[in-house]
């Protein structure tokens, strides 16, 4: 579980998260929505202590974020950061063989066992015949993908992930939603995700935490959030509402 | 998205070619490796102690080639092998600390900064020379540093930034040595052009040891982060996500990088462009875990530069070339190609 406490993160004088306050509980997916600049980073990368709290403070598992190393961090929580090139000619089955580095020693090879969960990751995330690619010979979608098999492959409770269906083709971006909510619903596990597909967010997210400059606009179910006014408001763009023909959440149109 | 069936034959290819760059595939493979260049080094040594201006053998000495040979000539080319390996390993870490293939103490300016340190050393402590190689690593850390700070952003580095402020640093340094050179005697001057092309015909037994110490700790520091390196590699924030203490991998990084140079240039001034060479080689050859490409660079730096000094020095012998010359001329052209492909 993590419970974030009225945080607040300065870039200098510019303060870009202002009194932040929401509790991240198990089998739950969080969604973040806002527009560019809302704080959306900044504010997950808090979430794993990669960046400093200026006020308030973040608890992991009722304790302190601070008062854990960076290895006992990468254990419980997991990240799919927006895509980062590499210009060393790195695999891709090393590349999700580094999300074991929190389990191995800080010397040595990774174990078997290392080798058979990122394996699994990799064929969960429709990657099997890529294990001996190399990074920077794939598409910026299959990278994404790469990128969040290295995150299940920490076998992490905790998710963090930053647009991770930004470069994804349809049905890629169903396998990854899918797979976030049966991690949660299976393994007592928890995911924070940022994007700006307000359907996709209304359809799998149990709570949305709606951003505007830094503070919290609106926090709720998806049918509490999504509202015209709401939308209105952060994103300043008129919207239609109605419910989804199969699952009956908010779905949302556009007005041009 | 399955575009070639698990039996296909381009999927077993790539299953194959896998073992080329896989992490932990083929123990095997990676120790026929590594036994290999321990044997090339030993016969390298060998034969350059062997060849030279005077033909030796390691029998039937007269006293003058005796002193040759244990004086000069092995001295000569067990430094040669310190140095070389020092370099190498100093680039390999360099390169995946910092993103970038084409970092280079040389290129960096770690090598010219470990130069002034040297120059500052003998213009001013003559009579101390232990001093040398501790200002020679004062100089490479203080360059090393400047250099980080000046290429990063808050976006991060990127290539043009680090080659950037590696030649601004480098030149500055250049200018700051030149200006100390010409205020030396014009007797010394000769000698220490040599000396920053990178020259190692002033080696001594000292120099060799002081190495030889440098680049066994040095080597075994760096090797024992690879791990974190290969994480840094792809990215620090990365890094720092899957658990790398990343402000201790690098302070150690940095450290261990200023003292090889450091104590290389203070042996054998700034030998270039092999930290760029040899890591490049290896992982064409072995790929890019770290585990493997610092230890195998020590060694195939210490081939490297023991057989470029025995070209500089036999190719118109009696007279001889600084090894610096034989290096760049390899690695120039290859920076150019690198930085095309980047």
């Amino acid at each position: 579980m993590l419970s974030i406490q009225n945080i607040s993160i300065n870039y200098g004088t510019n303060e870009v998260i202002k009194e932040v306050d929401f509790t991240l509980r198990e089998n739950r997916i969080v969604a973040i929505l806002g527009a560019n600049g809302a704080g959306k980073t900044t504010l997950l990368k808090a979430l794993n202590g990669s960046l400093r709290i200026t006020k308030g403070a973040i608890l992991l598992d009722e304790k302190p974020l601070e008062s854990f190393s960076r290895r006992e961090i990468a254990k419980k929580i997991a990240v799919v950061a927006q895509e980062n090139e590499t210009k060393f000619p790195v695999t891709v089955l090393e590349f999700v063989l580094s999300g074991r580095f929190a389990h191995g020693g800080v010397f040595g090879w990774e174990t078997d066992n290392d080798l058979q969960i990122a394996e699994n990751a990799l064929e969960m995330c429709d990657l099997k015949d890529f294990e001996s690619r190399l990074m920077n010979e794939l598409s910026g979608g299959e990278r994404q993908r790469v990128v969040f098999a290295r995150a299940l492959a920490t076998e992490a409770g905790i998710l963090l992930l930053d647009e991770p269906t930004a470069n994804l083709d349809l049905s890629h971006q169903a396998i990854l939603f899918r797979l976030v909510r049966e991690r949660c619903q299976t393994c007592n596990s928890s995911a924070v995700i940022i994007t700006h597909d307000l359907n996709l967010a209304s359809e799998f997210a149990d709570q949305i935490l709606l951003l505007k400059r830094g503070q919290v606009v609106a926090n709720g179910t998806p049918d509490e959030v999504l509202t015209a006014e709401n939308l209105q408001e952060v994103f300043a763009v008129e919207v239609f509402l109605d419910g989804h023909p199969v699952s009956g959440k908010p779905r949302i149109t556009m007005s041009y | 998205m399955k575009t070639v069936g698990h039996n296909h034959p381009e999927a077993k290819i790539r299953r194959e070619q896998s073992l080329s760059s896989g992490a932990s595939h083929d123990p095997h493979r990676f120790l026929k490796i590594g036994v290999g260049l321990v044997i090339l080094l030993i016969l390298v040594l060998f034969a350059a102690i062997l060849l030279g201006s005077e033909k030796l053998s390691f029998f039937d000495l007269s006293e003058s080639q005796s002193a040759i040979l244990f004086d000069i000539r092995i001295p000569r080319v067990l430094l040669g092998a310190t140095v070389g390996a020092s370099l190498a390993v100093a680039g390999a870490s360099l390169q995946a600390l910092l993103r970038n293939p084409l970092a280079e103490p040389y290129l960096l300016g770690v090598s010219n900064g470990a130069a002034l340190g040297t120059m500052l050393a003998i213009a001013f402590f003559a009579n101390f020379e232990f001093l040398r190689p501790l200002m020679a690593f004062g100089g490479s850390a203080v360059a090393t540093f400047t250099v980080y700070q000046m290429a990063k952003s808050r976006a991060g580095m990127n290539v043009e930034r680090l080659v950037l402020s590696g030649v601004i640093i480098t030149t500055l340094l250049s200018s700051i040595i030149v200006l100390l050179t010409s205020l030396l005697d014009a007797t010394k001057l000769q000698s220490f052009t040599f000396w920053l092309l990178g020259d190692l015909s002033q080696a001594t037994k000292n120099g060799f040891y002081l190495t030889l110490i440098v680049v066994v700790f040095g080597t075994a520091l760096l090797a024992s982060q690879a791990k974190s390196l290969n994480l840094m590699m792809i990215g620090e924030r990365d890094a720092l996500d899957f658990g790398v203490e990343v402000t201790r991998v690098r302070l150690i990084i940095f450290a261990a990088a200023a003292a090889l140079v450091g104590t290389s240039v203070a042996s054998s001034g700034s030998v270039g462009y092999v930290g760029l060479i040899i890591p490049h080689l290896i992982r064409l050859t072995v790929g890019s875990d770290n585990r493997l490409v610092v230890p195998f660079s020590a060694i195939a730096g210490a081939i490297f530069v023991v057989l470029a000094d025995t070209v500089a020095r036999t190719i118109i012998a009696p007279r001889e070339l600084p090894v610096g010359a034989i290096t760049a001329l390899i690695g120039a052209p290859l920076f150019i190609y690198l930085l095309r492909k980047s």
